[in-house]
């Protein structure tokens, strides 16, 4: 069995990194893509408007690429951890 | 060969090849039928997931509504894909950890109570019906459309389809029949975008073409913006609805596609927690290749109806708007009479009515493109409704057979009985969302709202409670779970059904519209959840052990073979 300490350490950084990862998801969309649209859409990206494109493309692929630095790291932790499935 | 031979070849082809893996991938056992065995590679586990996600309106409405909308439609796009981020972070490996079948499962297990779990397979249920009653008539309107038959016939044929591979595979054939419904939907609407990506921009990557130049010169988007604002609308890319409703609809939506019990099930069929979390991401990468093409399409349509059609006579009009007329889906009148037609803002004077199906379902004729990409539109717009509609007919019948049977009414019933009722179930309930596709009732589209904002007000936080917080108790979450309910039901009933003649933005809360609300159920639901837990003595030690034991990955594969 593991120790109590440790798995509360374990959680406590997991929970860190959600935090880091969902205030990116956060920004990518509600921010970039809704709340400061007007304010980036004074940019253009080739024929897009900054925002709309945001709105409309990037926080897609920002989402994609959230979920797979997710992946990464909590694999990562769960080695560190010695809490992986093997 | 004309559209209707090739229409019956590549359907044809598609449904044999459907019936084809139900055979082969029959269902022996309750964990067969119900998470088809734990064993699903995460890859296919994200491909079916996909489909199953992506319904008839992602495949034919979608597209449509967001030429029409323009920026505004960016809710649809952020909502229906951020919510897999949510998925993949707070739910997703944690309840593969906890590894039983159902939602209602970790709901009363989580809450020791059978009263959560009752007021959890309410929802699933409800949820999942009001869903694929849209499916079946998406069925019927592609059948009647491409394949010329009434749209009773369509209904029933689809029917027949999902009952013989859902009730004989249940999870195991769902899954992957869902892989091969996947691929062909995803081909079926690259094909067209791509033709048309290169016709009018020499960029054959849809999502690039968006932001290129037009082959006339200029770029598309400008050109879309002055286009419209020359006919009184709102430039495409600006939108005309209020921020704070935009946010909160781009939330109700994430929340509740992170809280559909059919999404959520999905994960449990995964052998493990490291794979619960790829295949979301998998899941997501295969259903952005649709989302991020979806506006492309949607203006690229606009741009081509309004070139073709606005300020056009009657006369110069091509052969599509007249084939289309026939079917109700565009309209044209001149009504003042100047042998032209005007597309314009005002309803007494607009000239043009189309429907926003039309972007999709007439794209290859709109571009000119050979008759077997319009017989393939007709079968990828098949495989997203019968993909869809598979998996919410699986979670009725799970939660009758599972949640209420088994583990509520009739705890003795043996595996074998359990798996005819799942199997009676899923019969029952294909019957029901058939009539429901023959005999719409009027108000298919409004439930939609409801089905978001019911999981996004009842599932979403109490799981999220039940794995974040070990202090969570069963009278905070079931307290929490009725008042996010009630307020979401009795606020969207009010603008919807009661009222409706009052639902515009100044009497809104806050102006947040019915589509919205369910951000604000959710917060609710939060808050009493937490007030309540204070004065309520904590739960018992063995559920803060389970929930201590969902949060380590190490040691799925055996939790999910203990029962």
């Amino acid at each position: 069995m593991h120790d109590k300490e440790k798995m509360q350490q374990y959680w406590k950084r997991n929970v860190r990194i959600l935090l880091l990862l969902l205030g990116a998801w956060f920004t990518v969309s509600y921010l970039f893509g809704i709340v400061w649209v007007d304010e980036l859409n004074q940019f253009r990206l080739g024929g897009f408007k900054l925002g709309f494109w945001f709105a409309q493309q990037g926080s897609i692929y920002a989402f994609v690429i959230i979920i797979f630095i997710y992946v990464w790291l909590m694999n990562k932790l769960d080695k560190e951890f010695d809490v992986d499935e093997e | 060969m004309d559209i209707l031979t090739w229409t019956y070849i590549i359907v044809g082809l598609t449904f044999a090849l459907y019936i084809g893996i139900a055979v082969w991938a029959r269902a022996g056992s309750t964990k067969d039928f119900y998470v088809a065995g734990g064993g699903v590679s995460p890859l296919a586990n994200g491909m079916a997931t996909a489909a199953d996600w992506m319904s008839a309106a992602s495949f034919i409405s979608m597209a449509g509504l967001i030429s029409f909308m323009g920026y505004d439609g960016s809710v649809y796009l952020m909502g229906w894909t951020g919510g897999y981020v949510l998925l993949a972070l707070l739910l997703a490996p944690y309840l593969r950890k906890f590894g039983k079948y159902t939602v209602p499962d970790f709901v009363g297990d989580r809450y020791y109570s059978k009263t959560a779990r009752l007021v959890a397979v309410v929802c699933a249920i409800f949820i999942s019906f009001t869903y694929v009653a849209g499916q079946m008539r998406g069925v019927g309107i592609v059948f009647s459309r491409f394949l010329e038959v009434e749209i009773e016939t369509g209904v029933i044929i689809g029917m027949v389809i999902v009952l013989f591979y859902a009730v004989l595979g249940g999870m195991k054939g769902i899954t992957y029949t869902q892989v091969a419904q996947f691929c062909v939907l995803i081909f079926a609407y690259m094909v067209p975008a791509i033709f048309i990506s290169v016709m009018l921009t020499n960029n054959p990557v849809p999502q690039l073409a968006l932001g290129s130049e037009l082959s006339g010169g200029g770029y598309l988007l400008d050109k879309l913006d002055g286009m419209l604002t020359e006919l009184g609308f709102a430039a495409y890319t600006d939108g005309s609805k209020a921020t704070i409703d935009v946010f909160f609809i781009t939330a109700a939506l994430m929340v509740g596609t992170a809280g559909l019990p059919h999404v959520i099930v999905r994960f449990f069929t995964v052998p493990k927690v490291k794979d619960a979390r790829k295949s979301a991401g998998y899941a997501l990468v295969f259903i952005a290749i649709l989302y991020t093409t979806a506006p492309a399409v949607g203006a690229f349509g606009m741009y081509n109806m309004l070139n073709t059609t606005s300020n056009q006579s009657i006369a110069s009009m091509p052969q599509w708007v007249s084939n289309w007329q026939k079917t109700g889906l565009i309209g044209v009148e001149d009504k003042n009479a100047d042998g032209l037609i005007q597309y314009m803002k005002d309803p007494g004077q607009n000239e043009l009515t189309i429907d926003k199906d039309i972007m999709v379902l007439a794209n290859p004729e709109i571009a000119g493109l050979p008759n077997w990409v319009v017989a393939l539109v007709a079968a990828g717009g098949l495989a997203a409704a019968l993909s869809t509609a598979a998996g919410l007919l699986l979670v009725i019948s799970t939660s009758i057979a599972h949640d209420l049977l088994k583990k509520s009414f009739a705890p003795n019933i043996s595996e074998k009985q359990e798996l005819v009722a799942a199997r009676l179930a899923a019969t029952v309930a294909v019957v029901i969302a058939g009539y429901f596709g023959i005999y719409p009732p009027g108000f298919v589209a409004e439930v939609v709202a409801f089905a978001f904002g019911l999981a996004a007000a009842s599932f979403f936080p109490v799981i999220i409670m039940g794995i974040f917080s070990t202090r969570m108790n069963k009278q905070g979450a079931i307290a929490g779970m009725i008042t996010g309910l009630l307020f979401t039901v009795a606020y969207i009933s009010y603008f919807k059904f009661i009222n409706p003649a009052a639902n515009v933005p100044d009497n809104w809360l806050f102006h947040i519209s019915p589509e919205g609300i369910g951000t604000v159920g959710m917060l609710l639901n939060f808050i009493v959840s937490y007030v309540v837990r204070q004065f309520t003595p904590p739960p018992p030690a063995e559920i803060r052990e389970l929930v201590e034991d969902i949060r380590i990955p190490r040691g799925a594969a055996t939790a999910a073979s203990n029962h």
